[in-house]
């Protein structure tokens, strides 16, 4: 049940990087990019050396591999989230372009001025700014579901929302910032019953719970291959079958049609229909290694290895004097711990850390509504992996006592 | 780097001299650095010789961008305004005693950026003020 922690550190060479001579990375900001495992890197080299061309319509070996593999990793990535087909992934550039996607498609087909979309106060930018974007341009209606003070969402706000007719429910399985893990199931249940679609963004709970969207009954599930060990610049969009097809087209180009006449064209079938142009071939290679390597784990020990973690570091970090963390307790949230420290900006409190190659992220982690409610600019960020010790975050707890020192 | 905390930028961080607002003043400027949510505003007052009598900032943010803050209004009084226009990022640094990375170095440049824009009567405190 609990995870080799040594053997899993061996495959992530980053973890072994001295940041200056004698000082080893202690990276503690996975909840911005998970590091990469060996044989996520090996998949892609291997793309690049043996078998790189581009996909579709491509008749000679290198392309017709090029194809096989792009379409492979949509299937992994199907079976990992337990999509029912894999034409319900569609393939996006992040979490962020598959929230925009739906907004830019389903949303603009569908929904007209003062039309209701629920969202929530923890939401991270990227679920925020393509709903404002579409207020501006069609006037339909933003309300949002309140964060309590111990950081979980208020669902009895939401049962009164719910019955002003939504037409959609946005939001997040698992906050960015204060961890917390939201009732997806619950909520979709809940918007269902009301008449609307759901969007889940799943950019933090895909890469550390095990996420399964049948379970869920989610229409939309939203997340980025880079958060869960896999590359940078790939991620995807999953859709049921029934809502992709009725969507009009996202961008136009190669790929995308079935028939391009001068004046006109028939959109492809799905997913095709949504990636218009070469796609990120190498980085659906290595997403699908991302995903054969999480398999292999199994996501519920990495969850309750995150648990083991986080439960330590809230507990280490609590007894640290000036030192607040923001969000629910343990039990009800991922591998996060956002905090403040008394008199000292999270901007210095991360740079004095990184002199013990701490990696810790400082900011308002593009939630500045959600720091806000809170009353603060800012705050530090630890988050956890599957491959992060309780040494680590003794690390982290010692490096905090120097940021005392250097601050009097 | 242990550069970085030295002691007058904590001592100016902690104990500012020039916090405050200027009630009436003839420039006021203010604006965030989106990355971290950092907010700085300076007053100014200005006499007919185009010299600055007083100044003062306030805001929140980190240890550099308020002790950065804190220096410049200090080398600005008695200046005059067209000295002001041709301060620039060397002069923060020189202020400071030490050498910055891209992220930090904008908050370090945050006052000088509102100051700029204050003085130049601009809507916007962009980067190019400051390079």
């Amino acid at each position: 049940m609990s995870l080799d922690v040594v053997s899993i550190r061996r495959q992530f060479p980053i973890l072994d990087r001295e940041v200056r001579p004698g000082i080893k990375v202690v990276y503690l900001d996975s909840t911005a990019t998970s590091q990469k495992p060996e044989p996520v890197i090996e998949a892609m080299n291997e793309y690049y050396r043996r078998f790189n061309a581009n996909i579709h319509r491509g008749v000679h070996t290198l392309a017709e591999e090029a194809t096989a593999a792009y379409e492979l990793a949509r299937e992994k990535i199907a079976k990992f989230i337990n999509a029912p087909a894999a034409r319900e992934i569609i393939y996006t550039r992040n979490t962020t372009e598959s929230i925009n996607l739906v907004a830019y498609t389903w949303a603009r087909a569908n929904l007209k001025a003062g039309d209701l979309v629920i969202l929530t106060e923890m939401e991270h930018h990227s679920n925020l700014v393509p709903w404002h974007i579409l207020a501006a341009e069609r006037g339909i209606r933003l309300e949002f579901i309140p964060v309590t003070n111990d950081g979980l969402l208020d669902l009895d706000v939401y049962r009164s929302l719910l019955s002003q007719d939504p037409k959609l429910v946005s939001f997040t399985h698992m906050s960015n910032v204060l961890g917390t893990i939201t009732p997806a199931a619950e909520i979709i249940k809940l918007a269902h019953e009301a008449g609307a679609i759901t969007v889940v963004d799943g950019a933090q709970s895909v890469p550390h719970l095990k996420v399964d969207v049948q379970k869920l009954d989610a229409d939309f599930l939203a997340f980025s291959a880079h958060k869960m060990c896999g590359p940078t610049g790939i991620g995807a969009l999953y859709g049921k079958a029934d809502l992709l097809e009725a969507m009009p087209p996202f961008m136009g180009g190669g790929d995308m049609i079935k028939e391009v006449k001068l004046r006109s064209f028939r959109p492809n079938s799905i997913p095709a229909k949504f990636e218009a142009g070469t796609p990120a071939i190498a980085e659906s290679v290595g997403f699908g290694a991302a995903v054969d390597f999480l398999t292999s784990i199994g996501m519920e020990n990495v969850a309750a290895h995150e648990h083991e973690i986080t439960e330590y570091a809230l507990e280490r970090l609590e007894e640290i004097p000036g030192v607040k963390v923001f969000g629910p307790s343990a039990d009800k949230k991922g591998g996060v711990a956002s905090f403040t420290f008394d008199g000292v900006h999270p901007h210095d409190v991360a740079q004095i850390l990184d002199r013990d190659g701490i990696a810790v992220r400082a900011g308002h982690h593009c939630a500045q509504p959600l720091h806000e409610k809170f009353g603060i600019p800012a705050t530090t960020r630890a988050s956890f992996y599957l491959y992060s010790t309780k040494d680590e975050v003794d690390k982290l707890v010692e490096g905090i006592y120097k940021v005392k020192k250097v601050f009097g | 780097m242990d550069d970085l905390y030295r002691e007058v930028i904590i001592e100016h961080y902690k104990n500012p001299s020039y916090r405050g607002h200027l009630d009436p003043h003839d420039i006021s400027f203010a604006d965030n650095n989106p990355l971290c949510g950092d907010h700085i505003q300076i007053d100014l007052r200005v006499d007919k010789d185009g010299k600055v009598t007083d100044a003062r900032f306030d805001g929140h943010g980190c240890a550099i961008s308020q002790a950065s803050a804190d220096l410049l209004i200090e080398s600005i009084i008695g200046k005059s305004v067209e000295d002001v226009k041709k301060l620039g990022k060397q002069d923060i640094l020189d202020m400071l005693g030490i050498d910055l990375g891209p992220v930090r170095l904008k908050c370090a440049l945050l006052s000088l950026k509102v100051l700029k824009a204050g003085v130049y009567g601009l809507g916007e405190a962009s980067d190019s003020l400051v390079e």
